[in-house]
């Protein structure tokens, strides 16, 4: 159970749209404040369902709330 | 802490004490009898039959107190549920194969009993470590 390779922005994409909460986020994308707290820490990879969700509430694209580094033999 | 992981360390808790009682109990009926021949019965109905009711009121109690957080199991808590609920039920087969291959030995019944008790006491404390484990050190 290794932290996800999976980074991602939420946490300043949080405070770019007026500083919104872990507790607003999480209401609007249909998860616990824990579950958001996990997925901003990278202890979680969300479904893409949830995924599409948060980039949804910032309007920005996928790529730039998660981000996934490439592997150096690919 | 999400409500699933206040539900596992419950679980994980009433278990091991609930095991501890158990064999106190046994122990100090044995009368300078053999163990197998100790009555064990009761004691086993009785911890079994309050680690149920434990579990669920606790599970209850803790979905009340936190009715105000608003949702309270999502995709994650369920990921975590099936791993947890992996790891124990391997324990549960492995109880059932041991308490198989007693009877067909014809092993005294306390015995076999006692390994289809000791079977779920690990099943719930292995499977709820393995939710509270994955809860801490997160799943991918």
């Amino acid at each position: 159970m290794k932290p996800t390779k999976v980074t991602n922005s939420i946490r300043a994409l949080r405070f770019a749209h007026g500083e919104m909460k872990q507790a607003d986020l999480a209401k609007a994308i249909g998860v616990t404040r824990q579950t958001l707290i996990a997925i901003e820490q990278g202890k979680y990879s969300p479904s893409l369902e949830v995924a599409f969700k948060i980039a949804r509430v910032f309007q920005v694209s996928l790529e730039e709330v998660f981000q996934y580094p490439e592997e150096e033999d690919e | 802490m999400a409500v699933e992981e206040k539900r596992a360390w419950a679980l994980a808790v009433f278990a091991v004490v609930g095991y501890a009682v158990y064999a106190v109990l046994v122990l100090t009926r044995m009368d300078g009898r053999p163990l197998a021949e100790t009555p064990y019965v009761g004691p086993l109905l009785w911890a079994t039959g309050l680690g149920i009711v434990a579990g669920i009121v606790s599970g209850i109690w803790f979905g009340i107190a936190a009715r105000n957080d608003g949702l309270q199991v999502d995709e994650r808590d369920r990921e975590i549920g099936r791993f947890g609920d992996h790891i124990g039920q391997s324990f549960v087969v492995i109880g059932g194969v041991s308490a198989m291959v007693l009877a067909m030995f014809e092993v005294a019944h306390f015995w076999i009993a006692n390994v289809l008790y000791l079977s779920f006491v690990l099943s719930a404390v292995l499977g709820s470590l393995a939710k509270i484990a994955a809860y801490h050190r997160g799943m991918q």
